[in-house]
């Protein structure tokens, strides 16, 4: 069975896309559960921001330390990538670096790989000591406990361990090449893994073939291992940062949207020739929900803000409520959403479609009133976010809900909203007093 | 205190012919709010010095609807703000200026949707452009050198990009602009916003505005500057709070600019 490799390579490349294409459908579905559509507008503007922010990482380096070595692993992913494609048609048609024909070309790409996977695990180790031994205080939340904490660690494990096979893998290749065994054609230039050449001294070739084809299979699985990984982890951010800053509002933060719903109800009201009387409208459908309670009542651009955060938890520590010991973590609010989202995605993959009630909801299940109630509406959570999440409109939207369906307001805002229904103003000043300052 | 100022109204104007160049939205804490009047009072000299043809709403004035819609109150804002476009759109109002960045990012942002389309300026950009235009102008004012910080407003800062119309003109009074720990887009919040300032805050282990000024007080300047009235009244009571009201005042740029032109 000469072939039998290609066929396990073919059948892992397979299984491996054609279960995260699975998972995509799956997280296509849940986000489609939201209002509104996609907005379609200023199609050129969009790309814009996509291209800064996301592929661009302008804001990033915001915070200069996590931001640039941040932007090497990125960098690092992003071009080892190319090796990858390399790695898969060899994988299918059991060639040897296929792409050596392209000479110095190639000599100079395979070297910059190598200096980058370097430049990884560099920047990973940095990132582990951050999280696991200098304890920076945004990664300590109580909303990071548990998973979201394990999950951090295991995505620089993985990291860490991929770089290394590659290394590995082209180490072993390189020493084969010097040994001039068949099949191992002189190619490349191995600047970093050349450090590791000494390990084979003394091996067979046989034993540095085996070694060479462990971290070959090992690498290029655990890259499949990892592409699945995705969907069950925040570092669903890698693919979801681009639509997720396409998508994001393009009015200045402070404009808050207008809700039609609302709208209707109040041209009606203030409509001077509308009866009073009249019978309502059969054919109208009743009016929608104000606000949000439960994620279906989110936006489809607020459901791709939930999956797209990936928990670096910058808005939490701008967030003004935060810094001040209360309950509120905008973090926690993106969390919250996608894991209440993925909670009811769940149910419909039980129920066959079929959204059916379980008792529970985003307000009160995961997200408090104490949360909500906490926010200043100041922005500093949206414009701290590297890909452009935007919490706050989930906080209103909730505080919507809250308000018009259920009157839950705190009291001391009832008075206001009292006064400014009465007389114009939030304070039980007379409309009519308002030139008074004139005179004074 | 006493003297009266006069303030044409747009129903005057409106009677007389007559049509201002811009209007003054003076807002619920200019109108009522005894430390804000002090702002109002200041602005209205500025625009008399500059000879700007302006009115107010007076008692047509009504809240536009801020604390209402970041309460979740939708419907109480837009009724608010439909009863105010009626009023202003009645009157063929094109500018306005308004010393309150919460009816300024409202009327500027959340008006378009609902009919109200107008031109609306911060009164920092406003001062500034009368600079520009000369028709005010600076003579040092006794300000020349005193350490100045500013405190970004979120809904003049990050809310709609306006950084630098109050820190030009705190450059044009010849005094030290001093920059906070966190300022410009990653400015803190005094508190206030989000209607917090008519409730009381959630639990926590220190108030907003306390957080807020203790960055101010580390920049050690002589004065705080606000560009909101609401960002004042939070300044100012932690001010109160750290016992520090006869060092460090808190005054807004408008106060700052009518004093140095000794108006």
């Amino acid at each position: 069975m000469p072939y039998l490799p290609n066929i396990v390579f073919f059948l892992a490349l397979t299984f491996g896309i054609g279960y995260f294409i699975k998972n995509v459908r799956k997280l296509l579905r849940n986000i489609k559960l939201g209002k509104r559509d996609f907005p379609k507008d200023n199609p050129s503007q969009r790309l814009k921001n996509m291209l800064m922010v996301a592929l661009g990482q302008s804001k990033m380096t915001v915070r200069p330390v996590a931001g640039i070595l941040h932007i090497i692993v990125y960098l690092g992913f992003i071009i080892i990538n190319i090796e990858v494609l390399e790695i898969i048609i060899d994988g299918l048609f059991g060639t040897h670096r296929v792409f050596s024909f392209l000479g110095s070309a190639y000599n100079f790409l395979i070297a910059s790989f190598e200096v980058l996977a370097f430049l990884v695990i560099v920047a990973v180790v940095i990132f582990w000591i951050r999280r696991n031994i200098i304890k920076l205080r945004r990664f300590l939340s109580p909303e990071m406990k548990g998973w979201p904490k394990r999950d951090a660690d295991v995505i620089l494990y993985i990291e860490v361990v991929l770089m290394l096979l590659f290394l590995t893998m082209n180490a072993a290749d390189n020493q084969l090449q010097l040994l001039e065994v068949e099949h191992y054609t002189k190619a490349g230039l191995f600047p970093v893994s050349s450090f590791l050449l000494p390990l084979f001294e003394g091996l067979s070739a046989e034993s540095v073939i085996i070694v060479e084809r462990l971290a070959w299979w090992l690498h290029i699985i655990g890259i499949l291992c990892f592409l699945n990984y995705l969907y069950f982890s925040k570092h669903l951010h890698i693919l979801l940062a681009f639509p997720n800053t396409y998508y994001a509002s393009l009015k200045p933060k402070g404009a808050f949207k207008n809700l039609e719903s609302v709208t209707q109800e109040v041209r009606l009201m203030m409509d001077p020739s509308a009866n009073p009387y009249a019978a309502a409208d059969e054919n109208m459908a009743p009016p929608e929900k104000f606000g949000a309670s439960d994620v279906m009542d989110l936006s489809k651009v607020q459901l791709l803000n939930a999956y797209s955060c990936t928990e670096c938890g910058r808005c939490t520590s701008e967030c003004p409520a935060n810094i001040t010991g209360k309950k509120l973590s905008p973090r926690k609010i993106m969390m919250d959403t996608r894991d209440r989202l993925e909670e009811v995605g769940k149910s419909l993959d039980v129920n066959k479609g079929v959204i059916q009630d379980d008792g529970k909801q985003l307000l009160g299940d995961y997200i408090s009133e104490e949360e909500l109630w906490a926010c200043t509406s100041c922005n500093a959570c949206v414009e701290a976010c590297p890909i452009s999440i935007d919490p706050l409109g989930i906080i209103m939207s909730m505080r919507q809900y809250l308000v018009m369906e259920k009157s839950q307001a705190p009291t001391e805002l009832n008075v206001m909203m009292g006064n400014i229904e009465n007389n114009g103003a939030p304070w039980p000043y007379n409309q009519m007093d308002r030139l008074n300052w004139t005179e004074e | 205190m006493g003297e009266s100022i006069k303030v044409a109204t747009m129903a005057q104007m409106f009677a007389e012919g007559k049509t201002p160049e811009v209007l003054f939205w003076v807002g619920c804490a200019g109108s009522f709010d005894d430390r804000a009047k002090k702002i109002t009072k200041a602005f209205v000299k500025i625009l008399q010095k500059a000879k700007v043809n302006f009115a107010v709403l007076g008692t047509e004035e009504s809240c536009s609807g801020d604390p209402a819609k970041r309460s979740g109150n939708e419907f109480l804002f837009q009724m608010q703000a439909v009863t105010n476009i009626e009023v202003m759109n009645a009157y063929g109002i094109k500018n306005i200026v308004t010393t309150c960045p919460h009816c300024f990012n409202t009327l500027k942002n959340e008006y378009p949707g609902l009919g109200g389309d107008y031109q609306v300026v911060h009164h920092t950009q406003f001062i500034n452009s009368l600079l520009k235009e000369g028709r005010i102008s600076l003579e040092g004012g006794g300000y020349k050198g005193k350490r100045i910080t500013y405190h970004d407003a979120c809904y003049l800062g990050r809310a709609n990009g306006v950084y630098e119309a109050p820190r030009q003109l705190i450059e044009k009074l010849d005094a030290e602009l001093v920059e906070m720990k966190s300022c410009k887009t990653r400015g803190l919040c005094c508190g206030a916003g989000g209607a917090q300032m008519f409730k009381e805050p959630e639990k926590g282990n220190k108030d907003v505005n306390i957080e807020r000024t203790e960055e101010a007080l580390a920049a050690k300047p002589e004065i705080i500057a606000a560009a909101c009235p609401f960002c004042n009244t939070m300044m100012t009571d932690g001010i109160k709070n750290k016992e520090k009201e006869a060092v460090v005042k808190v005054m807004d740029i408008a106060e700052l600019i009518a004093k140095a032109g000794d108006l």
